[in-house]
């Protein structure tokens, strides 16, 4: 579903992705973990195809297709989604206006009719309780004013409407108090299925709880450094991370 | 520089989409403007002494003037001897009587602006009174207009027909020594509208006109004047679009509007001339008198504008409130794109007691653009328990371009109160990008992100003002953020 590799990403001249190999397969949850800077949200936004990153090497495969060839709504269209670590806010841009024209350029890339305004309610309000939110964010500004977990959970909401085929959470848990982190997991688990894919980059293994991976990988000053099981998360949380940067430090000087 | 801020730039370098000509044979003097140009002007309209010597005294006046400079503008000055000041297509005697004797290459041009004339006769009900350049030549709807006493005609008709109506209301709200501008379309204007509503009638629909500006270097100087008599309504919309042109065109329009007790007039631009090219090049100048008297008890004006057209506006479309209870308002986009420069506002006079304004302003710049708030509040000490409130909001598409605000408040009772808000913002990559990641391109992101920006004031456009509002926005902006 999702190839990367060998992916190596700059910004202004400084190396932040420094070769990532990465296969994300059909229905395959992947946990990134990984200490503040190391380039988790670096590595989402490229996906993603902000464009203030410079690609110097390596490549991307998106259902087969060069993905870093197309345009970030093009990514979005064929059902790549982003989940932001920081949600945007839109003054002025109702929540459904905004929605409605992000589902209906994904509709439209599919070669399917328009959604109306009535469906379109119809569709965002069976959404809505998937993520438990409240109705009054419909109409307001794009996450203009909401909390720091209302706006996560309306990353979540826009992911259920537009029902990608991958999608990448920048720590959609952080923010989230304990109920909210439940009812969010238990809407992403709802969304799982053996053709869509998930990337969750998260510093907390208690997510992992709720969403279980496949597979976890440990990102580090650039580099995937240790890929394994959910255990891993476990160990993580106990450890830290410096057992691994000393490994990185002796595999850099070796 | 980053793609989405190119996409932004190809955006706001969009060609201007109205740039055509029309081949109309024009009868225009040769130019040059002294005592005899407004005789001349006067003679060809066939106006009766009054109206030459209300202009001679005007053209006196504008002799002493000189131009402004206090405004946040540049532009190289106008050559008023270079002007020429009258021209009217020719079959300015036989006029047509219905749109199928309007010559066809007119109503082409019509469509070509996208002003189906037909179309909104029998499905807007929309009576229009199109000014090509300077003399009317189509309007509609008259007899229903005449049947509730409703008198919506042009200008040289009503100082014909109704002289004593223009007599009594003409410069009472904009006098002719009011500013250079308004001294120089006193003496010189061409034609306009001139609309009157009887005591207690509620006008049934928009009264319109489209202005278009099409004469080689001919200025064109419009005259409005409306009149609401007691417990009336009026809703008026001006709409225009010009042919592109090299030279810089001078525009000095004026137009007044009266309400008398317990009168309401709305009124709305959308105004959409040529603004020069890429370069700055060309371009309408566009320095307009707009003022309302709410005269009477518990009249109420309201001003909404929607410019983005020109390469120069200085506009200010003011209230003075003197009877007690009146309103003012003033609801204002202006968007100013490459080197487009506006200097706009409004002023708000309070004269009378209870008297409230609102003034919500939202300026847009793009490209090399400056845009210019000014806006004045005067509470007068007559004026007990006056209010206002003013939002003026500022966004920047790209970092070349500039914002101004300048508010004066003039507060001379202590019974005022007053409410002020501004802020300025900027269309960032963040949020086009995010944008992006839904699936919604760069072009419909800004314009999404533009259009709620201007959002409290496309409310107060009437429906179908309003969707050509936001289109047009679409096209001219088709450029602003960064
Ligand atoms: N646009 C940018 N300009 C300069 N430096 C950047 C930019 N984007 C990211 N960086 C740098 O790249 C590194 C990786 O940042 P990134 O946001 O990917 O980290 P992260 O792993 O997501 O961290 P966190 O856990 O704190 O979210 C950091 O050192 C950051 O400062
Ligand atoms: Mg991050």
């Amino acid at each position: 579903m999702l190839k990367i590799e060998n992916l190596h990403v700059e910004v202004e001249d400084k190396a932040i992705l420094k070769g990532i190999d990465l296969e994300v397969k059909p229905g395959e949850v992947h946990a990134i973990m990984g200490p503040n800077g190391s380039g988790k949200s670096t590595l989402a936004q490229v996906l993603a195809g902000r464009e203030d990153y410079e690609i110097t090497k390596g490549s991307v495969a998106f259902g087969g297709e060069d993905l870093l060839d197309m345009a970030p709504e093009e990514r979005a269209r064929e059902g790549l989604f982003l989940a932001f670590q920081y949600p945007v806010e839109i003054p002025g841009v109702s929540n459904t206006y905004f929605l409605k024209a992000a589902l209906n350029a994904v509709r439209k890339h599919r070669g399917e009719d328009e959604i109306d305004a009535v469906d379109f309610l119809k569709l965002a309000r069976e959404k809505m309780k998937l993520v438990e939110m409240d109705e009054k964010l419909l109409g307001r500004p794009v996450n203009d004013g909401f909390s720091g977990g209302e706006k996560k959970r309306n990353e979540i909401f826009h992911m259920a409407v537009l029902d990608p085929k991958v999608a990448v959470l920048d720590e959609t848990d952080s923010g989230l108090d304990i109920d909210a982190l439940r009812i969010v997991s238990d809407g992403v688990n709802a969304m799982r299925n053996e053709n869509r894919s998930f990337v969750v980059i998260t510093h907390y293994q208690r997510l992992l709880d709720y969403i279980v991976p496949d597979v976890v990988h440990v990102l580090l000053d650039g580099r995937i450094v240790q890929t394994g099981g959910k255990e891993l998360a476990t160990e993580l949380e106990e450890k830290g991370y410096s057992w691994l940067e000393n490994d990185v430090a002796a595999a850099a000087t070796a | 520089m980053s793609t989405s801020t190119e996409t932004l730039e190809r955006f706001a370098n969009r060609e201007y989409e109205f740039g055509f000509v029309t081949d109309i044979e024009q009868e225009t003097i040769p130019p040059g403007l002294d005592e005899n140009t407004v005789r001349l002007i006067s003679a060809k309209k066939n106006e009766p002494e009054w109206m030459l010597e209300w202009r001679l005294k005007a053209f006196q006046v504008w002799k002493e003037m000189s131009e402004p400079t206090w405004a946040m503008v540049k532009y190289t000055p106008v050559d008023y001897q270079a002007i020429t000041y009258y021209a009217a297509p020719k079959s300015d005697d036989d006029r047509p009587k219905s749109l199928d004797e309007v010559d066809p290459e007119l109503l082409a041009t019509y469509e070509k602006l996208g002003i189906p004339l037909r179309e909104q006769e029998m499905l807007a009900g929309v009576a229009v009174d199109a000014v090509f350049d300077s003399v009317s030549v189509a309007t509609t709807f008259k007899g229903k207009l005449a049947e509730l006493g409703i008198i919506f005609c042009s200008m040289s008709e009503a100082i014909q027909e109704h002289p004593e109506l223009v007599k009594q209301y003409l410069g009472s709200v904009v006098p002719r020594r009011d500013n250079f501008f308004a001294a120089l379309n006193a003496a010189v204007f061409s034609d306009g509208s001139f609309v009157y509503i009887p005591k207690g009638v509620r006008c049934p629909m928009e009264l319109s006109t489209y202005f278009r500006i099409n004469a080689m270097n001919t200025g064109q100087f419009e005259r409005t004047l409306i009149v609401a008599d007691e417990g009336s309504y009026v809703s008026y919309l001006e709409g225009c679009t010009a042919p592109m042109r090299d030279e810089n065109q001078l525009h000095a329009a004026v137009v007044e509007l009266v309400a008398l007790d317990d009168a309401q007039i709305k009124y709305s631009t959308v105004q959409n001339w040529y603004p020069g090219d890429k370069n700055g090049k060309g371009g309408i100048y566009n320095f307009v008198t707009k003022r309302g008297l709410c005269a009477g008890h518990r009249s109420k004006i309201s001003w909404t504008q929607v410019e983005t057209g020109s390469a120069i506006t200085w506009k200010y479309p003011s209230c003075i409130l003197k009877g007690d209870g009146s309103v003012g308002e003033f609801y204002s986009v202006a968007l100013t794109n490459n080197h487009q420069q506006a200097d706009t506002g409004t002023k708000m006079i309070h004269v009378g007691r209870d008297t409230s304004s609102t003034i919500v302003s939202k300026g847009i710049s793009a490209g090399v653009g400056q845009n210019t708030y000014r806006g004045e509040v005067k509470i007068l000490a007559s004026a007990e328990n006056a209010r206002n409130f003013s939002q003026c909001d500022s966004m920047l598409l790209g970092d070349r371009c500039g914002a101004h605000t300048f508010p004066y408040i003039d507060v001379q009772s202590p019974t005022a109160r007053m409410e002020h808000e501004a802020t300025t913002s900027k269309i960032g990559e963040d949020q086009i990008f995010y944008c992006n990641s839904r699936g919604i391109e760069t072009e419909d992101a800004v314009s999404m992100i533009v259009n709620g920006f201007c959002k409290e004031v496309f409310r107060e456009l009437p429906m179908e003002f309003a969707v050509e509002a936001q289109k047009l926005l679409e096209v001219s902006l088709e450029g602003s953020v960064g």
